[in-house]
């Protein structure tokens, strides 16, 4: 049994009802019988487990206000849960859902609800393969439950934000999130993650979503955690038949971060566009493995995923294609660009392709460079400073994937943000807002 | 405004420039013609302070200032322009940002005051119309998917931004058609003042039809070989520049 954080789980409480405990007893066995990675382990040889070492508790509900948190996140118009320390946070949250849209807790999931978050909850998010996954269901006492019924088109995007706020002990979040898109729906997603102070959290959250038949969504996932806010998680996706799936990833660095992105193409016909960025500065670390599965005929996915590393931080980005023999016609493209900032800075990239099927087209890069000292130069001899011209190119690096986010609320949040990560003062950052 | 005296610049190990000597006064035009290879892009370069780009002899004073104790953006700030030959693409930071970052350093460094937001886009918006490109430019990357002839006038429309008191014009004709050599014309010839001069470097007579020079010098083997006034270019024109290179000779 994997001694880390065992006391996590002998803290969690009892969960109710039955049918969650159930899973939390099966999801605990499982965790007790498997091991932790080593530097050995393939999918963690970059990302050592060493900060979770030491004492961490399980959060208390949190009571503080809203300017106690001092905590601003975008408005974007529709539906907002805010969960703080991975407490629903009523007074924060803002529910104005549309018919056919159900938002429930587990817990409060009735017969039916519950039937169906049996059947879907964990067919996505494999525990058998991620070992994250297991401790999510070892830690498993409540989650969210988004439920789009079919044909349903919801316009304003749905909002969830997970706060992590300070406390005087390190703690521990268990989010879990069930999405089911059904045939024909359309909605659009935020997950953010954030956190506000310098105290020291470990959250594990694990996103499933599951598109049926023709289900459009568009997903986006925010880590925004920084310093002892560490993060080990996933987003794991079943594309049903003619689906079609755009999610955005962004990572700025904490002391740990892990993602699994696993997009599974379970139906004919349908697509995935997988954007992401990360940034990190200082000693931060940031890991990022995708795995994009072609189990079936005809299928699309583009992935594209830029990274700018400064300081002493390291990256990791591992981009799996995996064609499966049955999935003739598929085109899978990857892309990942990384710009290092500094002579110090890591980033360890591998596109890993699988291929077994003979009739598909699959294109994958990955580069690693510096700032263009030419580009410098050039904006140089027009009398912008050295300092703004390195901003307004890092920034560049990334802006084409900012751009891709079609919600125009979330665009304008990030984009001060993103900018402010590359200048040193503020007057870096005048003409890009 | 320019005095360059004895200029001696090595490239990759090799000697371009060998005592190359040039004073331009305030609101002169100088035309620099020459065979390739003679070192016309490289006098360009090494104004502008590009890094590979070595000065081993020679003084180059700009506006009373030693121009090589000066950063590349501190001449640029004293109000040196270049026009590339070859500009780089900058996928990702738009035309406009980068324009607008310009002027304001520009204005700020010359102490006049900013142009508020709706001001400058109006300015980059009427000079875009004058060089003949259309507004989507402004939005793109800089120089990002552009032709040869849409790079030449995002270069025209940056000068005509950032209102320099000396353009070197890098065969900022060559490749062009005729119709956007007028553009080109146009854009210079709006710009000439007492004030302000400019260093035309080109291959062919044929920009000088449309912009008058007041000078006209041949570089060859790295040095000036032959001043004179624009009728030196239609010589040039006629004769080719193998007799100059057999005068040196």
């Amino acid at each position: 049994m994997p001694d880390l954080m065992h006391h996590i789980l002998d803290a969690a409480s009892v969960a109710a009802p039955q049918w969650l405990n159930e899973r939390q007893t099966a999801g605990r066995k499982a965790w007790a019988a498997s091991a932790l990675p080593t530097r050995k382990t393939e999918a963690w040889k970059y990302t050592s487990l060493h900060p979770l070492n030491g004492d961490f508790a399980v959060a208390e509900p949190s009571v503080a206000s809203k300017a106690e948190l001092g905590f601003e996140h975008p408005t974007l118009g529709g539906s907002k849960l805010v969960f703080v320390d991975g407490y629903l946070r009523a007074d924060l949250s803002h529910m104005d859902l549309p018919e056919g849209v159900e938002l429930i807790r587990f817990a409060d999931a009735d017969a039916e609800q519950a039937k169906q978050i049996k059947q879907q909850l964990g067919s996505v998010a494999d525990p058998s393969g991620h070992l994250f996954t297991k401790f999510s269901d070892a830690a498993l006492q409540d989650g969210i439950f988004l439920n789009v019924a079919a044909n349903t088109q919801v316009a304003e995007p749905i909002h969830m934000v997970w706060l992590t706020s300070t406390r005087e002990v390190a703690f521990t979040v268990n989010q879990r999130l069930l999405v089911v898109m059904g045939t024909n729906s359309r909605a659009s997603l935020v997950e953010q993650f954030d956190s506000v102070g310098s105290g020291t959290a470990f959250t594990n959250g694990i996103t499933e979503l599951v598109l049926e038949a023709g289900a459009h969504l568009l997903h986006h996932r925010l880590h925004l955690e920084d310093g002892g806010a560490m993060h080990i998680g996933g987003v794991h996706v079943r594309l049903g038949r003619d689906s079609h799936l755009e999610s955005f990833h962004l990572a700025l660095g904490s002391d740990l971060k892990r993602i699994d992105v696993v997009i599974n193409h379970a139906g004919p016909g349908a697509h995935s566009t997988l954007n992401g960025i990360y940034l990190l500065r200082g000693s931060e670390h940031v890991d990022y493995h995708t795995c994009i599965e072609h189990a079936v005929p005809h299928c699309t996915s583009d992935e594209i995923f830029r990274g700018v590393i400064g300081d002493r931080a390291t990256a990791v980005f591992n981009g799996r294609i995996h064609i499966h023999p049955d999935a003739q016609k598929t085109n899978a493209k990857l892309s990942n660009r990384n710009l290092l900032t500094s002579a110090n800075a890591t980033i360890n990239t591998k596109p890993e392709l699988e291929i077994y099927a003979d009739d598909v087209q699959c294109a994958h890069g990955a580069t690693v460079a510096q700032l263009d000292p030419f580009m410098l130069h050039y904006m140089k001899t027009r009398g912008i400073d050295a300092e703004e011209a390195q901003t307004l190119l890092s920034y560049g690096f990334i802006n084409e994937v900012v751009n891709t986010i079609r919600i125009d609320g979330l665009r304008n949040f990030l984009r001060p943000l993103l900018a402010s990560r590359f200048a040193t003062e503020p007057r870096q950052m005048r003409h890009m807002v | 405004m320019l005095k360059i005296d004895n200029l001696h610049v090595r490239v990759d190990g090799k000697d371009i420039l060998k005592g190359l000597s040039l004073h331009v006064r305030a609101g002169e035009v100088h035309a620099i013609m020459g065979p390739n290879g003679s070192g016309k892009s490289t006098l360009g370069h090494v104004l502008a302070g590009r890094p590979g780009y070595t000065v081993t002899a020679g003084t180059v004073e700009f506006m009373g200032q030693d121009i090589f104790a000066l950063e590349t953006e501190e001449r640029a700030h004293l109000g040196l322009f270049l026009a590339y030959q070859y500009p780089v693409e900058i996928p990702g930071v738009s035309n406009m940002e980068f324009l607008k970052a310009a002027v304001d350093t520009l204005r700020e460094k010359r102490g006049e005051p900013a142009l508020d937001t709706v001001s400058f886009m109006k300015l980059a918006r009427e000079t875009c119309k004058q060089v003949d490109l259309d507004q989507s430019f402004l939005k793109r990357g800089v120089n990002e998917g552009f032709s040869g002839g849409e790079k030449k006038r995002n270069e025209l429309m940056q000068m005509m931004m950032l209102q320099p008191r000396l353009a070197i014009m890098d065969e900022t004709d060559s490749g062009l058609d005729i119709d956007a050599l007028q553009v080109v014309a146009t854009g210079v010839n709006s710009m000439r003042s007492a004030e302000r001069s400019f260093i035309l470097v080109t291959h062919y007579q044929r920009l000088l039809d449309y912009i008058e020079p007041d000078f006209v010098h041949v570089l060859a083997a790295g040095r000036i070989v032959k001043s004179g006034d624009k009728s030196l270019a239609l010589e040039l024109e006629d004769r080719g520049y193998a007799w100059l290179e057999d005068e040196v000779a």
